[in-house]
């Protein structure tokens, strides 16, 4: 009945958020009045004389000057306006008070890409030493190579594809639209998205800093890639004075690798979150989030599995050297209740690194993870690393790490992990 | 808790409000510069705030949630454009649920459209050219006349959004285009005496501000946009700086002294910290003073008394 009521509300809001604005647009359609009709009638004839002017005037042009010849395919007619202007040449005379400036115009080779996407690949190589029994990963491997197709789709939304093309083969990592141009402050997502349950599940691993994901992540979100899933976002800012703070309530189809199985379609996942982003000082700031999340996890036909995720990361860089100094905080905390047959279990894991940041091109960074298993939370995973990143440029990116993992099983593996990602493409959004 | 699912799906419903009218255009701009001039024009009509602070890399804003508490309220966006911003502000603008400051709406300005744009590629640009800007050098307001234009595309603008006040707006266009005149002209005769003296600068954020004031900018420490001195390069630095007898190192806020203070030591050139946005210091307050601030110390520099 829960999920029912869920499901309805679900719908139905987002059906209304989704169509307002085009409602809203035709219901200040008003119809015209017989004055405005017979006003636009004078002024279509009006135009119509001044065509008809025109015309006579380029007949008469056509027939006194020679035919020029046809442009080269693919060659402008007239030099592209962004070229410089001739060494010596005056400063271009500054344009009167005009209401909306209007953008140089291009060549028409180039407004064939107008509305192409952006396009941009990351690669991401690993090579992996030492011993690890419980989850070896190859001695190298192309682990994942990230392409995105992003752009505007119309007044009303933008989209973004991320594939993600590993040696096995090609996933939707993400793919969705974003309504940006909602009523009421919301913001919407539809499609396959990474589920904005704590902060490092919403992060793209290229993103991270590290070249793995943290054990609770692997361990409790039921594989490597974290919890993705296909359905519909909305979220609203709350501001509290001048501290930010969000509002996001997700419903996603009930299945997602080694988390959730539905027995029925109609059995969905659902996914909550409340964030508050603050700055302390002008240097350092503090986002914090709680979420809570539920969604059949197929044991039986009423069984869920519901998670929980506290998550803190604190910030500092000053801004007159951010590029050289920074320091990064960041734990999460989460709690899995998983239904089994008889019973239910309840399992917990938590990570917590420091990144600093001590060159301009330079990091170093430890991390510690343990975590519960969800089937069994006597057994647990826990681990220990540390990194030294070097980022030649801000599209290139080597990384070391050292770490060493104390799995259920008694199994203790000592690794190096060796990470080199290069983006090439559109330059995109830095992280945050 | 699925009770609870559903409270707050109420609560999300009963949130839905919208702020009320203010009947002042708020102003978001990425520099201060540009808060700056839109002050001066709009005066008391008008409320200014910027992301960036002046002593900060404009290249590297991080896209802070409090920034988009900033863009949900603004009437009017300037953004410097020519990919400047593209590290932090298209995903705060996709975020402000803000549609009236997207690129292509009334309250989204773009100023640097108008103004004299330098270093615009003529080749095709790869990364291996370092971080370069495939539509031009984006540092032009680093130009008085740059300057001028940005006024009037604000004045512009805000008599568009607020038709009312547009006699103010044009007033306040007429004083603040009245006083950079003046300015210029002082800037200017104290820059005389140093036509086409060599510099060399850290970035390539002063093409505009040279070619106004007739510096000849021959080298800079960064070998390529974005990328960190080398010790080749420091050396190729040094070698041109003794060779061509430069006096000047110009050293925006945000970069690291110790590569520039080297050369200076080896060389008895002067390292000038140049400020290329309001705000860098406290008494850089606005557009006039940053020109004031960076003359005078430059042409302390020039006549070799340093700083």
């Amino acid at each position: 009945m829960t999920r029912l009521f869920l499901r309805t509300s679900a719908t139905l809001f987002g059906a209304l958020a989704l169509l307002s604005p085009v409602l809203a647009q035709q219901a200040s359609q008003a119809p015209a009045t017989a004055q405005e009709v017979d006003s636009l009638r004078t002024e279509v004839a009006q135009l119509k004389e001044q065509v008809k002017a025109l015309q006579e005037k380029l007949d008469l042009l056509m027939a006194t000057s020679p035919t020029p010849a046809p442009a080269a395919p693919g060659v402008p007619s007239q030099p592209p306006t962004g070229a410089p202007p001739p060494e010596g040449a005056p400063p271009p005379e500054a344009p009167p008070v005009s209401p909306t400036p209007v953008p140089a115009s291009t060549t028409s080779t180039q407004t064939s890409n107008y509305f192409n996407p952006s396009i941009s690949v990351i690669g991401n190589f690993l090579a992996a030493g030492g011993s690890n029994d419980t989850a070896p990963l190859p001695a190298a491997s192309l682990s994942e190579s990230e392409v995105a197709f992003q752009a505007v789709v119309d007044p009303y939304a933008r989209a973004d594809f991320f594939f993600s093309y590993a040696e096995k083969g090609v996933e939707v990592e993400e793919g969705f639209a974003t309504f940006t141009a909602l009523p009421w402050g919301l913001l919407s997502k539809v499609g396959r998205m990474r589920v904005s349950f704590g902060k490092v599940n919403t992060l793209h691993l290229h993103v991270l800093p590290w070249p793995d994901e943290p054990l609770p992540i692997v361990d409790l979100l039921g594989n490597e890639d974290g919890w993705i899933a296909t359905g519909v976002s909305f979220s609203k800012v709350i501001p509290l004075g001048n501290v930010y703070s969000e509002l996001i309530l997700q419903a996603f189809d009930g299945h997602a690798d080694g988390l959730f199985d539905a027995p029925e379609r109609s059995d969905l996942s659902y996914n909550g979150q409340y964030r508050i982003f603050t700055d302390l000082t002008e240097s350092t700031n503090l986002d914090l989030g709680y979420s809570y999340a539920l969604g059949p996890n197929g044991i039986t036909d009423s069984s869920d599995t519901r998670l929980e995720n506290f998550y803190t990361v604190f910030r500092w860089k000053p801004l007159r050297t951010a590029t050289y100094r920074s320091f990064i905080l960041r734990g999460e905390y989460l709690r899995s209740h998983k239904d089994e047959a008889v019973g239910s279990v309840r399992s917990d894991g938590w990570f917590a690194s420091a990144d600093y940041q001590m060159a301009k091109r330079w990091w170093v960074g430890g991390r510690y993870e343990v975590s519960e298993l969800p089937d069994d939370s006597t057994l647990e995973d826990s681990g220990e690393a540390a990194t030294l990143t070097f980022f030649p440029s801000e599209f290139l990116e080597f990384r070391g790490m050292y770490r060493r993992r104390h799995y259920f099983n008694d199994d203790i593996a000592n690794e190096f992990l060796l990470q080199i990602q290069f983006a090439i493409g559109a330059h995109g959004a830095h992280p945050f | 808790m699925k009770k609870a699912f559903a409270s707050l799906l109420v609560l999300l419903v009963a949130l839905v409000g919208s702020a009320p009218a203010l009947a002042k255009v708020h102003i978001v701009s990425t520099l201060q510069d540009f808060a700056s001039i839109s002050q001066s024009i709009g005066g008391d009509l008008v409320e200014a705030d910027s992301l960036a602070k002046g002593y900060q890399d404009p290249h590297f804003v991080d896209a802070k949630p409090s920034f988009i508490l900033k863009l949900s309220k603004a009437d009017l966006l300037l953004a410097a454009g020519l990919e400047l911003e593209i590290g932090y502000l298209p995903p705060l603008i996709d975020q402000s649920r803000n549609t009236k400051i997207h690129p292509g709406s009334p309250g989204y300005l773009d100023m640097s459209v108008g103004c004299d744009i330098l270093e615009r590629p003529t080749t095709q640009v790869t990364r291996a050219m370092g971080d370069v800007h495939p539509y031009g050098n984006p540092h032009y307001w680093t130009d008085p006349n740059n300057g001028r234009v940005i006024a009037r595309a604000i004045a512009g603008k805000l008599s568009e959004l607020d038709p009312p006040n547009r006699a103010t707006y044009e007033k306040n266009l007429a004083a603040f285009e009245a006083k950079l005149a003046e300015k210029d002209k002082e800037w200017l005769a104290k820059m005389a005496p140093y036509a086409n003296a060599k510099v060399i600068t850290f970035h390539r954020s002063w093409p505009n501000f040279a070619k106004h004031f007739q510096l000849d900018v021959v080298g800079e420490i960064e070998p390529k946009p974005g990328i960190p001195p080398s010790p080749t390069h420091t050396l190729e630095i040094i070698n041109l700086i003794n060779s061509q007898k430069i006096k000047v190192i110009m050293v925006e806020p945000y970069f690291d002294l110790k590569t520039p203070k080297y050369m200076a030591e080896k060389t008895g050139a002067t390292v000038v910290t140049a400020y290329p946005s309001v705000g860098g210091l406290p008494e850089i307050k606005d557009y006039f003073t940053l020109f004031d601030h960076d003359i005078d110390e430059l042409v302390k520099a020039l006549k070799g008394g340093g700083q």
